[in-house]
Protein backbone atom coordinates (compact mmCIF):
# COMPACT_ATOMS: atom_id res chain seq x y z
CA UNK A 1 0.00 0.00 0.00
CA UNK A 2 3.04 2.24 -0.21
CA UNK A 3 1.25 4.02 -3.25
CA UNK A 4 -2.00 5.07 -0.80
CA UNK A 5 0.50 5.85 2.64
CA UNK A 6 3.28 7.39 0.76
CA UNK A 7 2.16 11.12 1.33
CA UNK A 8 0.58 10.95 4.75
CA UNK A 9 1.35 12.86 7.70
CA UNK A 10 2.61 11.92 11.08
CA UNK A 11 -0.91 12.36 12.56
CA UNK A 12 -2.30 10.59 9.53
CA UNK A 13 0.14 7.59 9.58
CA UNK A 14 -0.68 7.39 13.05
CA UNK A 15 -4.60 6.92 12.43
CA UNK A 16 -3.66 5.10 8.90
CA UNK A 17 -2.19 1.85 11.19
CA UNK A 18 -4.87 1.76 13.86
CA UNK A 19 -7.42 1.37 11.06
CA UNK A 20 -5.19 -0.96 9.42
CA UNK A 21 -5.91 -3.18 12.36
CA UNK A 22 -9.41 -3.73 11.77
CA UNK A 23 -10.16 -7.28 9.90
CA UNK A 24 -12.62 -8.31 7.37
CA UNK A 25 -15.22 -10.02 9.74
CA UNK A 26 -15.52 -13.30 6.95
CA UNK A 27 -12.33 -13.11 6.66
CA UNK A 28 -10.46 -12.58 9.77
CA UNK A 29 -6.89 -13.09 8.66
CA UNK A 30 -7.08 -9.77 6.46
CA UNK A 31 -7.42 -6.82 7.66
CA UNK A 32 -8.87 -3.88 5.52
CA UNK A 33 -5.30 -2.54 4.51
CA UNK A 34 -4.58 -5.82 2.90
CA UNK A 35 -7.77 -6.02 1.07
CA UNK A 36 -7.71 -2.61 -0.22
CA UNK A 37 -10.45 -1.62 0.77
CA UNK A 38 -8.52 0.91 3.38
CA UNK A 39 -7.74 4.11 0.89
CA UNK A 40 -7.66 7.22 2.66
CA UNK A 41 -7.04 8.81 5.77
CA UNK A 42 -7.53 12.81 6.91
CA UNK A 43 -6.59 15.06 9.82
CA UNK A 44 -8.21 18.41 10.05
CA UNK A 45 -7.69 19.67 13.04
CA UNK A 46 -9.59 17.45 15.46
CA UNK A 47 -11.50 15.73 12.77
CA UNK A 48 -10.52 12.28 11.77
CA UNK A 49 -12.00 11.05 7.96
CA UNK A 50 -11.37 7.56 6.80
CA UNK A 51 -12.30 6.51 3.80
CA UNK A 52 -12.92 3.12 2.90
CA UNK A 53 -14.12 0.99 -0.54
CA UNK A 54 -16.69 -1.93 -0.37
CA UNK A 55 -15.48 -5.20 -2.32
CA UNK A 56 -18.83 -5.48 -4.12
CA UNK A 57 -21.71 -3.28 -4.01
CA UNK A 58 -23.66 -5.29 -2.18
CA UNK A 59 -21.15 -6.42 0.25
CA UNK A 60 -22.82 -6.41 4.22
CA UNK A 61 -19.30 -6.85 5.63
CA UNK A 62 -18.75 -3.24 4.81
CA UNK A 63 -21.25 -2.02 7.95
CA UNK A 64 -19.00 -3.82 10.13
CA UNK A 65 -15.90 -3.11 9.09
CA UNK A 66 -17.40 0.75 9.51
CA UNK A 67 -18.12 0.18 13.14
CA UNK A 68 -15.36 -1.13 13.75
CA UNK A 69 -13.11 1.59 12.68
CA UNK A 70 -14.76 3.54 14.54
CA UNK A 71 -14.56 1.78 17.87
CA UNK A 72 -10.26 1.29 17.23
CA UNK A 73 -10.34 4.66 16.74
CA UNK A 74 -12.23 5.48 19.71
CA UNK A 75 -10.23 3.32 21.85
CA UNK A 76 -6.69 4.69 20.77
CA UNK A 77 -8.44 8.14 21.40
CA UNK A 78 -9.80 9.67 18.06
CA UNK A 79 -14.04 9.54 19.52
CA UNK A 80 -15.13 11.73 16.69
CA UNK A 81 -13.52 9.62 13.74
CA UNK A 82 -15.83 9.97 10.46
CA UNK A 83 -15.93 6.60 8.11
CA UNK A 84 -16.86 7.53 4.40
CA UNK A 85 -17.56 5.18 1.99
CA UNK A 86 -16.27 5.98 -1.53
CA UNK A 87 -17.32 3.92 -4.75
CA UNK A 88 -14.46 5.30 -7.31
CA UNK A 89 -12.09 4.11 -8.08
CA UNK A 90 -13.76 0.76 -8.06
CA UNK A 91 -12.47 -1.66 -5.86
CA UNK A 92 -10.18 -4.30 -7.52
CA UNK A 93 -8.23 -7.62 -6.24
CA UNK A 94 -5.62 -5.99 -8.09
CA UNK A 95 -5.36 -3.69 -4.57
CA UNK A 96 -4.69 -7.24 -2.36
CA UNK A 97 -1.39 -6.52 -0.79
CA UNK A 98 1.19 -9.45 -1.39
CA UNK A 99 1.01 -9.89 2.28
CA UNK A 100 -2.69 -10.48 2.24
CA UNK A 101 -2.30 -12.83 -0.60
CA UNK A 102 0.04 -15.18 1.58
CA UNK A 103 -2.31 -14.76 4.56
CA UNK A 104 -5.19 -15.75 2.74
CA UNK A 105 -3.81 -18.66 1.02
CA UNK A 106 -2.48 -19.85 4.46
CA UNK A 107 -5.90 -19.59 5.62
CA UNK A 108 -6.94 -22.28 3.12
CA UNK A 109 -8.49 -19.68 0.31
CA UNK A 110 -7.09 -19.42 -2.61
CA UNK A 111 -5.81 -15.71 -3.71
CA UNK A 112 -6.47 -14.38 -6.52
CA UNK A 113 -5.12 -14.58 -10.09
CA UNK A 114 -3.62 -11.10 -11.79
CA UNK A 115 -6.85 -9.74 -13.66
CA UNK A 116 -7.05 -10.32 -17.38
CA UNK A 117 -4.24 -8.24 -19.03
CA UNK A 118 -6.23 -8.23 -22.11
CA UNK A 119 -4.25 -9.19 -25.78
CA UNK A 120 -5.19 -11.83 -28.24
CA UNK A 121 -4.72 -15.10 -26.60
CA UNK A 122 -6.59 -15.65 -23.48
CA UNK A 123 -5.33 -18.56 -21.19
CA UNK A 124 -7.14 -19.13 -18.48
CA UNK A 125 -4.29 -19.90 -15.68
CA UNK A 126 -4.84 -23.11 -12.97
CA UNK A 127 -5.74 -22.10 -9.73
CA UNK A 128 -3.75 -23.88 -6.86
CA UNK A 129 -5.51 -25.65 -3.97
CA UNK A 130 -4.01 -23.98 -0.95
CA UNK A 131 -4.30 -27.26 1.11
CA UNK A 132 -1.60 -29.77 -1.36
CA UNK A 133 -0.30 -26.75 -3.85
CA UNK A 134 -1.73 -28.79 -6.76
CA UNK A 135 -2.58 -27.21 -9.99
CA UNK A 136 -5.02 -30.07 -10.78
CA UNK A 137 -7.94 -28.07 -9.39
CA UNK A 138 -11.69 -27.72 -10.81
CA UNK A 139 -14.17 -24.84 -10.88
CA UNK A 140 -17.32 -26.63 -9.30
CA UNK A 141 -19.17 -23.16 -8.87
CA UNK A 142 -18.42 -19.66 -9.75
CA UNK A 143 -20.39 -17.77 -6.97
CA UNK A 144 -19.73 -19.12 -3.43
CA UNK A 145 -19.72 -18.59 0.25
CA UNK A 146 -19.82 -14.36 -0.03
CA UNK A 147 -19.50 -12.21 -3.36
CA UNK A 148 -16.11 -12.02 -3.87
CA UNK A 149 -15.35 -15.69 -3.49
CA UNK A 150 -15.84 -18.99 -5.89
CA UNK A 151 -15.91 -22.64 -5.09
CA UNK A 152 -13.29 -25.21 -6.43
CA UNK A 153 -12.52 -28.69 -5.32
CA UNK A 154 -8.78 -30.35 -5.90
CA UNK A 155 -8.53 -33.29 -7.81
CA UNK A 156 -5.25 -34.02 -6.34
CA UNK A 157 -6.40 -33.99 -2.81
CA UNK A 158 -9.64 -34.27 -3.13
CA UNK A 159 -10.54 -31.10 -0.92
CA UNK A 160 -12.89 -28.41 -1.92
CA UNK A 161 -11.78 -24.50 -1.50
CA UNK A 162 -12.70 -21.71 -1.80
CA UNK A 163 -11.08 -19.16 -4.49
CA UNK A 164 -11.16 -15.10 -4.00
CA UNK A 165 -12.10 -14.18 -7.70
CA UNK A 166 -10.01 -11.80 -9.45
CA UNK A 167 -12.58 -8.58 -10.29
CA UNK B 1 -14.31 10.55 -12.92
CA UNK B 2 -10.70 10.29 -12.00
CA UNK B 3 -9.25 6.52 -12.64
CA UNK B 4 -5.67 6.93 -10.55
CA UNK B 5 -5.21 4.88 -8.12
CA UNK B 6 -4.73 7.17 -4.81
CA UNK B 7 -7.35 10.28 -5.80
CA UNK B 8 -10.70 8.85 -4.47
CA UNK B 9 -13.73 11.32 -5.57
CA UNK B 10 -16.76 11.76 -3.16
CA UNK B 11 -19.02 9.14 -4.33
CA UNK B 12 -20.75 7.60 -1.34
CA UNK B 13 -22.73 4.75 -0.95
CA UNK B 14 -25.89 3.12 0.92
CA UNK B 15 -25.79 4.80 4.60
CA UNK B 16 -23.01 7.60 4.21
CA UNK B 17 -24.65 9.65 1.60
CA UNK B 18 -27.31 10.45 3.95
CA UNK B 19 -24.97 11.72 6.45
CA UNK B 20 -22.78 13.51 3.65
CA UNK B 21 -23.59 16.92 1.90
CA UNK B 22 -23.92 15.17 -1.35
CA UNK B 23 -27.38 15.84 -2.80
CA UNK B 24 -28.68 14.76 -5.78
CA UNK B 25 -29.76 17.51 -8.38
CA UNK B 26 -34.05 17.51 -9.26
CA UNK B 27 -33.94 15.93 -12.85
CA UNK B 28 -30.67 13.41 -11.60
CA UNK B 29 -32.77 12.00 -8.77
CA UNK B 30 -35.67 11.14 -10.77
CA UNK B 31 -33.32 9.43 -13.21
CA UNK B 32 -31.57 7.67 -10.71
CA UNK B 33 -34.90 6.66 -9.14
CA UNK B 34 -35.85 4.56 -12.23
CA UNK B 35 -32.72 2.57 -11.53
CA UNK B 36 -32.89 1.88 -8.36
CA UNK B 37 -36.54 0.39 -8.79
CA UNK B 38 -35.29 -1.88 -11.88
CA UNK B 39 -32.04 -2.87 -9.48
CA UNK B 40 -34.26 -3.51 -6.30
CA UNK B 41 -37.21 -4.96 -8.29
CA UNK B 42 -35.05 -7.53 -9.96
CA UNK B 43 -33.07 -8.29 -6.47
CA UNK B 44 -36.02 -9.37 -4.83
CA UNK B 45 -37.13 -11.72 -8.27
CA UNK B 46 -33.95 -13.53 -7.75
CA UNK B 47 -33.91 -13.98 -3.91
CA UNK B 48 -37.32 -15.67 -4.38
CA UNK B 49 -35.08 -18.59 -5.43
CA UNK B 50 -33.21 -19.28 -2.70
CA UNK B 51 -33.77 -22.66 -1.12
CA UNK B 52 -35.67 -22.79 -4.35
CA UNK B 53 -33.08 -23.03 -7.31
CA UNK B 54 -32.53 -26.50 -8.87
CA UNK B 55 -29.32 -27.30 -7.05
CA UNK B 56 -27.65 -25.54 -4.55
CA UNK B 57 -24.65 -23.92 -6.31
CA UNK B 58 -27.74 -22.28 -8.17
CA UNK B 59 -29.32 -21.27 -4.56
CA UNK B 60 -25.61 -19.52 -4.21
CA UNK B 61 -25.52 -17.76 -7.45
CA UNK B 62 -29.00 -16.57 -8.26
CA UNK B 63 -28.49 -14.93 -3.91
CA UNK B 64 -25.16 -13.79 -5.22
CA UNK B 65 -26.64 -11.74 -8.19
CA UNK B 66 -29.16 -10.63 -6.03
CA UNK B 67 -26.87 -9.39 -3.68
CA UNK B 68 -24.83 -7.16 -6.25
CA UNK B 69 -28.47 -5.65 -7.70
CA UNK B 70 -29.23 -4.90 -4.56
CA UNK B 71 -26.29 -2.87 -3.48
CA UNK B 72 -27.08 -0.87 -6.69
CA UNK B 73 -30.22 -0.33 -5.97
CA UNK B 74 -29.73 0.75 -2.18
CA UNK B 75 -26.81 3.25 -4.01
CA UNK B 76 -29.34 4.77 -6.01
CA UNK B 77 -31.89 4.86 -4.18
CA UNK B 78 -29.91 6.36 -1.60
CA UNK B 79 -28.33 9.16 -4.35
CA UNK B 80 -32.13 9.55 -5.39
CA UNK B 81 -33.22 9.76 -2.08
CA UNK B 82 -30.94 12.62 -1.13
CA UNK B 83 -32.81 15.61 -3.50
CA UNK B 84 -36.05 15.35 -1.33
CA UNK B 85 -34.42 14.29 2.24
CA UNK B 86 -35.67 11.02 1.84
CA UNK B 87 -33.72 7.48 2.63
CA UNK B 88 -33.56 4.36 0.74
CA UNK B 89 -35.68 2.58 3.12
CA UNK B 90 -38.25 5.86 2.84
CA UNK B 91 -38.51 4.42 -1.23
CA UNK B 92 -38.33 0.69 -0.73
CA UNK B 93 -40.69 0.02 1.91
CA UNK B 94 -43.02 3.53 1.32
CA UNK B 95 -44.14 3.86 -1.53
CA UNK B 96 -47.34 2.49 -3.15
CA UNK B 97 -47.15 0.16 -6.39
CA UNK B 98 -48.16 3.62 -9.24
CA UNK B 99 -45.11 5.18 -7.47
CA UNK B 100 -42.59 2.97 -8.55
CA UNK B 101 -40.50 3.01 -11.93
CA UNK B 102 -39.33 -0.29 -12.59
CA UNK B 103 -39.87 -1.73 -16.09
CA UNK B 104 -42.08 -4.86 -16.61
CA UNK B 105 -39.35 -7.24 -17.63
CA UNK B 106 -37.43 -7.03 -13.61
CA UNK B 107 -41.65 -7.40 -12.01
CA UNK B 108 -41.93 -11.03 -14.36
CA UNK B 109 -42.34 -13.80 -11.83
CA UNK B 110 -39.40 -16.24 -12.19
CA UNK B 111 -41.85 -18.68 -13.51
CA UNK B 112 -39.49 -22.24 -14.53
CA UNK B 113 -35.81 -22.22 -13.92
CA UNK B 114 -35.25 -21.70 -17.82
CA UNK B 115 -37.60 -18.01 -17.56
CA UNK B 116 -35.67 -16.65 -14.61
CA UNK B 117 -32.27 -17.46 -17.05
CA UNK B 118 -34.14 -15.88 -20.44
CA UNK B 119 -34.92 -12.77 -18.01
CA UNK B 120 -31.81 -13.19 -16.63
CA UNK B 121 -29.77 -12.95 -20.33
CA UNK B 122 -32.18 -10.05 -21.17
CA UNK B 123 -31.37 -8.21 -17.41
CA UNK B 124 -27.68 -8.58 -17.74
CA UNK B 125 -26.62 -7.56 -21.61
CA UNK B 126 -28.77 -4.17 -20.87
CA UNK B 127 -27.30 -3.56 -17.23
CA UNK B 128 -24.07 -3.88 -18.37
CA UNK B 129 -24.35 -1.59 -21.63
CA UNK B 130 -26.58 0.43 -19.43
CA UNK B 131 -23.65 1.12 -16.32
CA UNK B 132 -20.79 1.18 -18.88
CA UNK B 133 -21.67 3.87 -20.32
CA UNK B 134 -23.40 5.59 -17.54
CA UNK B 135 -19.62 5.29 -15.91
CA UNK B 136 -18.61 8.26 -18.29
CA UNK B 137 -22.11 10.22 -16.46
CA UNK B 138 -21.79 13.90 -16.12
CA UNK B 139 -22.73 13.22 -12.39
CA UNK B 140 -19.52 12.03 -10.56
CA UNK B 141 -21.78 9.76 -8.07
CA UNK B 142 -23.76 8.72 -10.77
CA UNK B 143 -20.73 7.25 -13.01
CA UNK B 144 -19.42 5.90 -9.91
CA UNK B 145 -22.05 3.98 -9.07
CA UNK B 146 -21.89 2.36 -12.73
CA UNK B 147 -18.42 2.19 -13.16
CA UNK B 148 -18.38 -0.38 -9.76
CA UNK B 149 -21.44 -1.62 -10.99
CA UNK B 150 -20.57 -2.44 -14.77
CA UNK B 151 -17.63 -5.07 -13.14
CA UNK B 152 -20.07 -7.25 -11.39
CA UNK B 153 -22.97 -7.53 -14.01
CA UNK B 154 -19.91 -8.81 -16.43
CA UNK B 155 -19.95 -11.88 -14.23
CA UNK B 156 -23.97 -12.13 -14.55
CA UNK B 157 -23.89 -12.01 -18.11
CA UNK B 158 -21.56 -15.13 -18.01
CA UNK B 159 -23.81 -16.83 -15.47
CA UNK B 160 -27.01 -16.69 -17.88
CA UNK B 161 -24.63 -17.16 -21.18
CA UNK B 162 -23.78 -20.55 -19.89
CA UNK B 163 -27.13 -21.62 -18.85
CA UNK B 164 -28.78 -20.43 -21.62
CA UNK B 165 -25.82 -22.93 -23.77
CA UNK B 166 -26.22 -25.85 -20.89
CA UNK B 167 -30.26 -25.47 -21.65
CA UNK B 168 -30.30 -24.68 -24.85
CA UNK B 169 -27.92 -27.44 -26.26
CA UNK B 170 -28.61 -29.74 -23.24
CA UNK B 171 -31.51 -32.31 -24.06
CA UNK B 172 -34.84 -31.72 -26.31
CA UNK B 173 -36.76 -31.65 -22.52
CA UNK B 174 -34.20 -28.53 -22.15
CA UNK B 175 -34.46 -27.28 -24.91
CA UNK B 176 -38.10 -26.91 -25.38
CA UNK B 177 -38.47 -25.36 -22.06
CA UNK B 178 -35.29 -22.63 -22.57
CA UNK B 179 -37.07 -21.55 -25.76
CA UNK B 180 -40.48 -21.41 -23.71
CA UNK B 181 -38.89 -19.20 -21.38
CA UNK B 182 -37.27 -17.12 -24.20
CA UNK B 183 -40.54 -16.23 -25.71
CA UNK B 184 -42.44 -15.41 -22.12
CA UNK B 185 -39.63 -12.74 -21.58
CA UNK B 186 -39.33 -11.40 -25.06
CA UNK B 187 -42.29 -9.30 -24.95
CA UNK B 188 -40.50 -7.02 -22.50
CA UNK B 189 -37.27 -6.06 -24.20
CA UNK B 190 -38.28 -3.21 -26.15
CA UNK B 191 -39.12 -1.16 -23.06
CA UNK B 192 -36.16 -1.40 -21.84
CA UNK B 193 -34.99 0.46 -24.77
CA UNK B 194 -37.87 2.96 -25.13
CA UNK B 195 -37.74 7.11 -24.98
CA UNK B 196 -37.21 7.86 -20.99
CA UNK B 197 -38.34 10.93 -19.90
CA UNK B 198 -36.20 11.09 -16.84
CA UNK B 199 -33.48 10.36 -19.18
CA UNK B 200 -33.85 13.02 -21.43
CA UNK B 201 -34.57 15.54 -18.50
CA UNK B 202 -31.01 15.02 -16.91
CA UNK B 203 -29.20 15.15 -20.21
CA UNK B 204 -25.55 14.09 -19.93
CA UNK B 205 -26.00 12.41 -16.69
CA UNK B 206 -28.02 10.06 -17.97
CA UNK B 207 -28.13 7.78 -20.84
CA UNK B 208 -30.66 7.52 -23.40
CA UNK B 209 -31.92 3.50 -23.64
CA UNK B 210 -32.40 3.95 -27.21
CA UNK B 211 -28.49 4.47 -27.68
CA UNK B 212 -28.10 1.31 -26.02
CA UNK B 213 -30.05 -1.42 -28.73
CA UNK B 214 -27.57 -1.85 -30.72
CA UNK B 215 -24.71 -3.23 -28.86
CA UNK B 216 -28.19 -5.43 -27.06
CA UNK B 217 -29.29 -6.58 -30.82
CA UNK B 218 -25.64 -7.30 -31.47
CA UNK B 219 -24.89 -10.06 -28.76
CA UNK B 220 -28.10 -11.53 -27.77
CA UNK B 221 -29.81 -12.74 -30.40
CA UNK B 222 -26.34 -14.52 -31.51
CA UNK B 223 -25.98 -15.74 -27.86
CA UNK B 224 -29.68 -17.55 -28.72
CA UNK B 225 -29.00 -18.80 -31.88
CA UNK B 226 -25.40 -20.20 -30.57
CA UNK B 227 -27.14 -22.19 -27.92
CA UNK B 228 -29.41 -23.38 -30.94
CA UNK B 229 -32.05 -21.58 -30.05
CA UNK B 230 -34.64 -19.14 -32.18
CA UNK B 231 -34.72 -15.73 -31.01
CA UNK B 232 -38.74 -14.91 -30.41
CA UNK B 233 -41.03 -13.33 -33.06
CA UNK B 234 -43.06 -11.88 -30.48
CA UNK B 235 -45.12 -8.72 -30.38
CA UNK B 236 -43.35 -6.43 -27.71
CA UNK B 237 -45.74 -5.33 -24.54
CA UNK B 238 -47.13 -2.36 -23.52
CA UNK B 239 -44.97 -1.30 -21.28
CA UNK B 240 -44.97 1.92 -19.25
CA UNK B 241 -42.99 0.82 -15.97
CA UNK B 242 -41.54 4.32 -16.16
CA UNK B 243 -45.09 6.26 -15.64
CA UNK B 244 -46.59 3.35 -12.75
CA UNK B 245 -48.09 1.23 -14.97
CA UNK B 246 -46.96 -2.36 -13.57
CA UNK B 247 -47.39 -6.21 -14.48
CA UNK B 248 -50.35 -7.70 -12.89
CA UNK B 249 -47.51 -10.03 -10.72
CA UNK B 250 -45.99 -6.80 -9.39
CA UNK B 251 -48.10 -5.81 -6.27
CA UNK B 252 -48.52 -9.21 -4.61
CA UNK B 253 -44.33 -9.28 -5.13
CA UNK B 254 -44.61 -5.67 -3.93
CA UNK B 255 -46.35 -6.11 -0.91
CA UNK B 256 -43.93 -9.47 0.00
CA UNK B 257 -41.16 -7.11 0.34
CA UNK B 258 -42.85 -4.24 2.20
CA UNK B 259 -44.79 -6.43 4.66
CA UNK B 260 -42.54 -6.27 7.23
CA UNK B 261 -41.60 -2.72 6.96
CA UNK B 262 -44.44 -1.50 7.01
CA UNK B 263 -46.08 -3.75 10.20
CA UNK B 264 -43.08 -2.19 11.88
CA UNK B 265 -42.24 0.69 10.95
CA UNK B 266 -38.53 2.03 11.73
CA UNK B 267 -37.82 -1.11 13.31
CA UNK B 268 -33.93 -1.84 13.40
CA UNK B 269 -31.91 -4.89 14.88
Amino acid sequence: MSAVTARLTRDEQAIWDIAATVVDPEMPVLTIEDLGVLRRVAVDGDTVTVDITPTYSGCPAIDAMRDDIVSALAAAGYPDARVRQVLAPAWTTDWMSSEGRAKLEAFGIAPPLPRDPGGAVKVGLGIRCPHCGSLHTRQLSRFGSTSCKALYVCQRCQEPFDYFKAH
Amino acid sequence: MNHSNHVVSTAITAESIADSSLVAPDAVADYALGLGDDALVLAHRLGEWITNAPELEEDVALGNIGLDLLGHARSLLTYAGSARAKSEDDLAYFRDEAEFRSRQLFEQPNGDFAATIARQLIASVYFAELYTALSHSTDATLAAIAAKAAKEVDYHVDHSVQWLQRLGLGTDYSHERMQAGLVAMWPFVDELFREDPYAAAAGDAAVDPRTLRAAFDATVPRAIVEAGLDVPAVPAARGGGRSGVHAEAFGPMLAELQVLARAHPGATW
